[in-house]
């Protein structure tokens, strides 16, 4: 399988600490991979160097062969990458709609003179984006909610629309930060089923969980992260019988 | 959008209503300060979609709106009679750029057509406005609110002390500005009502051109902004841009307004440039409720007349200022809610 991400040597610190160190790895196309490690091993700050919203200090990132490390994060997320917030990031004072079709910001295209004048390239993408958001929040089975307050919804529904929204990207590669944070067992047991799906759809899918169960049941492959430094990777069957793995959750 | 179908109809009766009750009662002399009150609604209108939409502070429109007003004055009454000769002005004069008029004291004159001032204000305002945004914007956060207050002081101080300008005094006798034969925007007498349809229906048209764009992509993008940059940036909008263009816009729409209200008064002062002039603005916009083009207009069309008719007396800035307080302290959504996000 090819590699949708290749990440060489990244490495990013704040102040005196070193959050990333000298990070190597790869994404395979069409596959779930998981990144899990005690809190502080730097998971979110390597989500945060992937989409562009910090800078590395060293190191390279190859989206689909193009280096996209020091890129802003809406040039990244034109070439095809999606990712989720831990603090869900939704848009106050908008729809579940609304904020679903903000993720068809790329796939529309009127600017501000066709916008104004309310051309037929306004009417038609305004059109398409509300159909394209409908069959999203169908597909997920929020859809009775598209015209509610985003914020005003309860946390798992809230965690769905931020899902629906990166849907919408049609992206690549779909970073996840923590998306069971907050859910039931059976909420969580439906996320896990909704992410296969995702990744049977074409979608690679790179998540960051803390949830064990959820991470065995659907990862083709995984990644540990402890102070900042890839510790192992491998099946999950591989990570289980790791004993540095072992060591680092349980403790000596 | 049907909603604002009935906006617009409610809009055009009270327009064509307030007109007929002036006259009824013999007060048409209100309708010269509600013209000017269009103008100045006008820039309000453009701080709205800025601040309410892409949620970014500009304490320095007044400085656009002067921008507008001066290049337009500067162009319309400055003398070329003494370079007639001269193969560029006779080339511009051909182009129709320049118009032969005469002055207050019966003196021929040579100078550009206001259209051309028209142009240009709107140009020059529009290319600033870039210059300004364009590192300041990059940043999150209100740094935008900080640089134009300065620039709002610099072209204050300008206009202030410079000679071409006028200085303290302004200028004056600025002609009217003849859109086509029969349709100008001017401040004589027997065009009064005349002006204030023109005024009534360039704001009309402004409003219908934000509603659109408000409701289109770019506006989701621009509230998407305002509800969480983090996110827009992910979803692949290009934040920093979008930011740079509202505020182009509106800088653009301010001009615009400065220099139509120029050639109504046939004038213009310093006083259109001053900071507390930008203040006014930015009180307007949050007591109409920051993210509505309705709610703004309303509360301008109001605070604007009732000032320009000297209801506030020597007060007038601090009733701006006790608005804005007074809405921050216990109506930040607005006074006005009607069509919010129309």
């Amino acid at each position: 399988m090819a590699a949708i991400l290749k990440v060489e040597g990244l490495s990013k610190s704040f102040g005196g600490v070193e959050a990333v160190k000298g990070v190597s790895f790869d994404v395979h196309e069409g596959s779930i991979k998981a990144l899990i490690g005690p809190n502080g091993a730097g998971k979110t700050t390597l989500f945060n160097l992937l989409s562009g919203q910090i800078r590395p200090d060293s190191g390279s990132i190859l989206f689909k062969g193009i280096p996209v490390q020091g890129l802003s994060p809406h040039r990244i997320a034109s070439l095809g990458m999606a990712r989720t917030f831990q603090q869900i990031n939704l848009f106050h004072g908008m729809t579940v709609l609304e904020n679903v079709m903000v993720g068809l910001h790329l796939h529309t295209k009127t600017g501000f003179f066709s916008g104004m004048l309310n051309l037929p390239v306004s009417r038609r993408d305004d059109r398409f984006a509300k159909e394209e958001a409908m069959r999203i929040l169908e597909d997920l089975g929020i859809s009775e909610l598209a015209y509610r307050e985003a914020t005003s919804l309860a946390y798992g529904q809230q965690r769905t629309v931020e899902l629906a929204r990166a849907l919408a990207q049609k992206p690549g590669l779909l970073l996840l930060d923590e998306p069971a944070a907050g859910l039931n067992i059976k909420e969580t047991a439906e996320l896990g089923s909704v992410i296969k799906r995702i990744r049977d759809s074409g979608i690679t899918v790179f998540i960051v969980e803390h949830d064990m169960s959820l991470v065995m049941k659907i990862s083709d492959e995984i990644m540990v992260l402890s102070y900042g430094q890839k510790i192992a990777e491998g099946t999950p069957l591989e990570i289980q019988k790791n004993e540095e793995v072992v060591k680092v959750y349980l403790g000596e | 959008m049907r909603r604002s179908y009935i906006h617009i109809l409610l809009y055009l009766a009270l327009i064509v209503g307030v007109d007929l009750l002036t006259h009824a009662l013999g007060k048409s002399y209100y309708l010269t300060q509600l013209t000017m009150s269009f103008y100045y609604s006008m820039v309000v209108l453009g701080l709205v979609l800025l601040m309410g939409y892409a949620g970014q502070i500009s304490l320095g429109h007044a400085g656009f709106f002067a921008i507008g007003g001066y290049s337009t004055a500067v162009l319309s009454t400055i003398n070329l009679m003494p370079y007639k000769e001269k193969p560029i002005i006779r080339l511009l004069e051909s182009m129709g750029f320049l118009l032969m008029r005469e002055d207050l004291y019966g003196a021929r004159i040579l100078s550009f057509n206001p259209w051309i001032g028209v142009i240009t204000a709107v140009v020059l305002a529009g290319v600033v406005a870039y210059l300004i945004g364009i590192p300041v914007l990059k940043l999150k956060g209100h740094y935008l609110a900080m640089a134009t207050l300065g620039f709002g002081i610099i072209v204050y101080r300008v206009v202030l002390g410079t000679p071409v300008f006028g200085e303290a005094d302004g200028i004056s006798d600025v002609p009217g500005f003849q859109i086509f034969p029969g349709l100008s925007i001017n401040g004589e007498m027997d065009t009064k009502r005349m002006n204030y349809y023109i005024a009534s229906a360039i704001v009309l048209v402004l409003l219908y051109l934000l509603m659109n764009l408000i409701n289109s992509r770019v506006g989701r993008a621009l509230r998407a902004i305002h509800g969480s940059e983090d996110a827009a940036e992910a979803v692949g909008i290009d934040t920093a841009g979008y930011k740079l263009r509202v505020f182009v816009l509106s800088a653009v729409i301010a001009a615009f307004a400065g220099a139509l209200l120029t050639h109504f008064n046939g004038g213009i002062g310093p006083g259109e440039s001053s900071v507390m002039k930008s203040v006014r603005y930015v009180a307007i916009v949050a007591a109409g409720g920051m993210a509505s083009l309705w709610g703004g207009l309303a509360t301008s069309m109001v605070l604007n007349f009732l000032s320009l008719r000297g209801y506030f007396g020597s007060y007038d800035d601090a009733v701006f200022g006790a608005v804005l307080i007074l809405i921050m302290l216990f109506a930040p959504e607005g006074i006005i809610k009607i069509g919010r996000r129309q």
